[in-house]
């Protein structure tokens, strides 16, 4: 397997989560509001992407991201992102951080299956940074990190070959192997079917450097040819026009990596019999990975150097909610099928005596007030922090 | 990776990995021998990993590595005593397929070829030592599967094209635009010369070979195609030497599906 792929994972996944968030920041409307207060709304939808983008893309962590390496195990790449995900003063209950992560994976899974060409996955990865750039383009401190990343993909992934490629693509189509959670926005566009497998099209432009398929030329043994024949299949395929551009600043070609979800549609996923082969998921999950606890100290100690935002006067965080209402939150948590819940680890504090100090420290800054009773209205929080503000 | 090697006293199943490669009975009951890859201590940039297996000239076991090397075991008609016999080194990049002839080897052609990323060809005469006998260097497209049958090699290419080489001459004798997307794989028949190919386009394709013995005429026509809906596949096998009934497997799939005349 390849030790190249942690980075596109890690950065896929991340413009994915970034996506969805930004759709349902912009979405969670509060019945009632005025005017002013919707400007100041679009002021905080500002600071949580760029908290998130800021920690995403901080160079020590980049700098780790990139070192030859395994891919991390699920359980503790879901633990990254739970992180991420709160290193603004956004907060996400388990239900709706359980939804994002699906979605998330889904989402990327759908990409590296229909990449045309191995080497594609790299102009998935630019149509993802393409967009973050457009995310925090007005903070220059943060838009500078984001091109070093993108002039360290282009160092470190232009020059590899398709074959090499393949491999990290084929890595990664085996980390999301069984996953087939339905989101409702692949079925409403018939990308995914009612089973869960995605639709792979027979039709549509071929690969940059593949033929349309049907021709057979036959040379004799001097080299001349010397026949020509044609077969025909249910595919309907075209040829491509031009190749997507693999430099810092070009039009990619390919749409997927982009941003498919608007403000007006809603995004679910399905629980219900969405995978058959739940046996392999679940075995994953039961079976203790004794490294997956060295993972976890050294991401939580990448992660506990960033300064994690205190909600201001000791307020609590604004609540994201992935789901229409929080009923509907609620009856998700309640009723996630056991073989699909993700099991974070949490980190014991008291196990390694040698550690116990370090970790502590870090947990100590990761901290986060916890809810008030009493203060469980959306609207009041959000109004309380925008006057905070 | 796993392979069936057929010998003239027994039958072995190969394992390739990340860690090296692996030999059982037939009934996998036992581990006959393993050779373990040097892996570096650290994760280095370039991955490690054995790839491509083939039974040669009714001893050896040939086993293509991640550097370009291909391992030559010499298999004992019984027991556990393997060994290491010679190490070919004329790939520059990771092995991706090797094939041993399957039918007649014309004259002065080879009974093994070796394939890797960078689509370059190589063909050896088997034995006590081995002999390069030609290499087809490769035009930047992956060659992710080979096979060889009466001198004629077929070569499956990332870029969905089946390319046929005469293995004496070193020269293309034909070119198809097979498939949409990556091929996965090639299997041959040897009792008819039916050639199957499965590629990440979902498609199998069924063709056939021919080479008349007069006229030195390499031809190949399309039989049949099969489309295994929304799913890419990974790996394709003739079911029969004849070539009549075929096995498909494909990523995320649980399931073998056989096809067989109506």
């Amino acid at each position: 397997m390849s030790t190249r792929t942690l980075p596109l994972l890690f950065l896929n996944l991340g413009g994915e989560m970034l996506y969805i968030l930004d759709q349902r920041l912009r979405a969670q409307s509060i019945p009632g509001e005025k005017a002013r207060k919707g400007e100041r709304r679009s002021l905080f939808v500002f600071a949580v992407m760029n908290d998130i983008i800021s920690a995403m893309f901080k160079k020590n962590f980049i700098e780790e991201l990139f070192k030859p390496q395994d891919l991390y195990s699920k359980k503790a790449l879901r633990t990254v992102y739970d992180r991420l995900a709160h290193t603004s003063i956004m907060r996400l209950n388990q239900a709706s951080m359980d939804k994002l992560y699906d979605l998330m994976t889904m989402a990327f899974k759908y990409q590296v299956l229909l990449c045309p060409r191995p080497r594609d996955i790299l102009l998935v990865t630019f149509n993802h940074l393409d967009a973050i750039k457009d995310f925090i383009s007005d903070s220059p401190g943060i838009l500078n990190q984001v091109d070093e990343t993108f002039r360290q993909l282009i160092e470190t992934y232009n020059c590899l070959s398709d074959g090499e490629f393949q491999l990290i693509r084929q890595t990664l189509l085996i980390f999301f192997q069984d996953m087939h959670i339905r989101v409702s926005i692949f079925l409403k566009d018939k990308v995914q079917n009612s089973n869960g497998r995605f639709v792979l099209p027979i039709s549509g432009p071929v690969p940059w450097g593949t033929e349309v398929p049907g021709l057979i030329r036959i040379f004799n043994h001097k080299g001349v040819e010397v026949k020509r024949a044609e077969f025909t299949t249910a595919g309907n395929y075209s040829t491509p026009q031009k190749e997507g551009s693999f430099e810092l600043y070009g039009d990619r070609v390919l749409k997927l990596g982009t941003n498919m979800y608007s403000v007006t549609r809603p995004v679910e996923t399905h629980m219900a019999g969405s995978s058959k082969n739940l046996a392999s998921q679940a075995k994953e999950n039961i079976v203790p990975n004794p490294l997956a606890k060295e993972e976890l100290n050294f991401l939580a100690r990448l992660l506990g150097g960033l300064d994690i935002q205190k909600p201001a006067g000791g307020e609590t965080g604004f609540r994201l909610n992935l789901f229409t209402t929080d009923e509907e939150e609620e009856h998700a948590a309640q009723t996630r099928p056991e073989e699909l819940s993700y099991k974070v680890i949490n980190i014991e504090a008291t196990q390694e005596p040698g550690r116990r100090e370090e970790l502590s420290r870090i947990l100590g800054e990761l901290e986060v007030a916890e809810p008030r009773p009493g203060s469980a209205e959306k609207g009041e929080d959000l109004l309380a922090l925008m006057d905070g503000l | 990776q796993a392979a069936w090697c057929e010998f003239p006293s027994r039958v072995l199943l190969v394992l390739t990995s990340q860690l090296g490669v692996q030999m059982y009975e037939s009934d996998g009951s036992t581990m006959v021998f393993w050779h373990a890859l040097d892996v570096p201590e650290h994760p280095a940039a370039h991955s490690v990993f054995a790839r491509g297996i083939a039974a040669a000239g009714g001893r050896f076991v040939c086993v293509g590595t991640s550097s370009g090397a291909v391992l030559v075991f010499d298999i004992p008609p019984k027991g556990t005593n393997v060994t290491l016999s010679e190490v070919l080194e004329q790939h520059r990049d990771p092995i991706t397929d090797i094939a041993a002839e399957q039918g007649q080897a014309p004259d002065g052609a080879g009974d093994l070829v070796t394939a890797d990323d960078s689509g370059t060809l190589c063909l050896w005469s088997t034995g006590e030592e081995f002999t390069l006998l030609g290499k087809i260097p490769g035009s930047g497209c992956t060659c992710s599967s080979v096979t060889l049958w009466n001198g004629i090699v077929a070569a499956g290419y990332g870029n969905g094209q089946i390319r046929l080489w005469e293995a004496g001459s070193g020269r293309i004798r034909a070119q198809v635009n097979a498939h949409a997307r990556w091929i996965y794989a090639l299997d041959l028949a040897p009792l008819s010369g039916k050639l199957l190919s499965g590629a990440e386009d979902s498609f199998v394709h069924v063709w056939q070979l021919s080479r008349n013995p007069d006229t030195d005429d390499i031809e190949i026509r399309h039989c049949h195609a099969e489309r295994v809906t929304d799913t890419q596949v990974c790996g394709a096998r003739f079911c029969d030497p004849a070539g009549d009934t075929f096995a498909v497997t494909g990523y995320d799939l649980s399931e073998i599906l056989c096809y067989g005349p109506a």
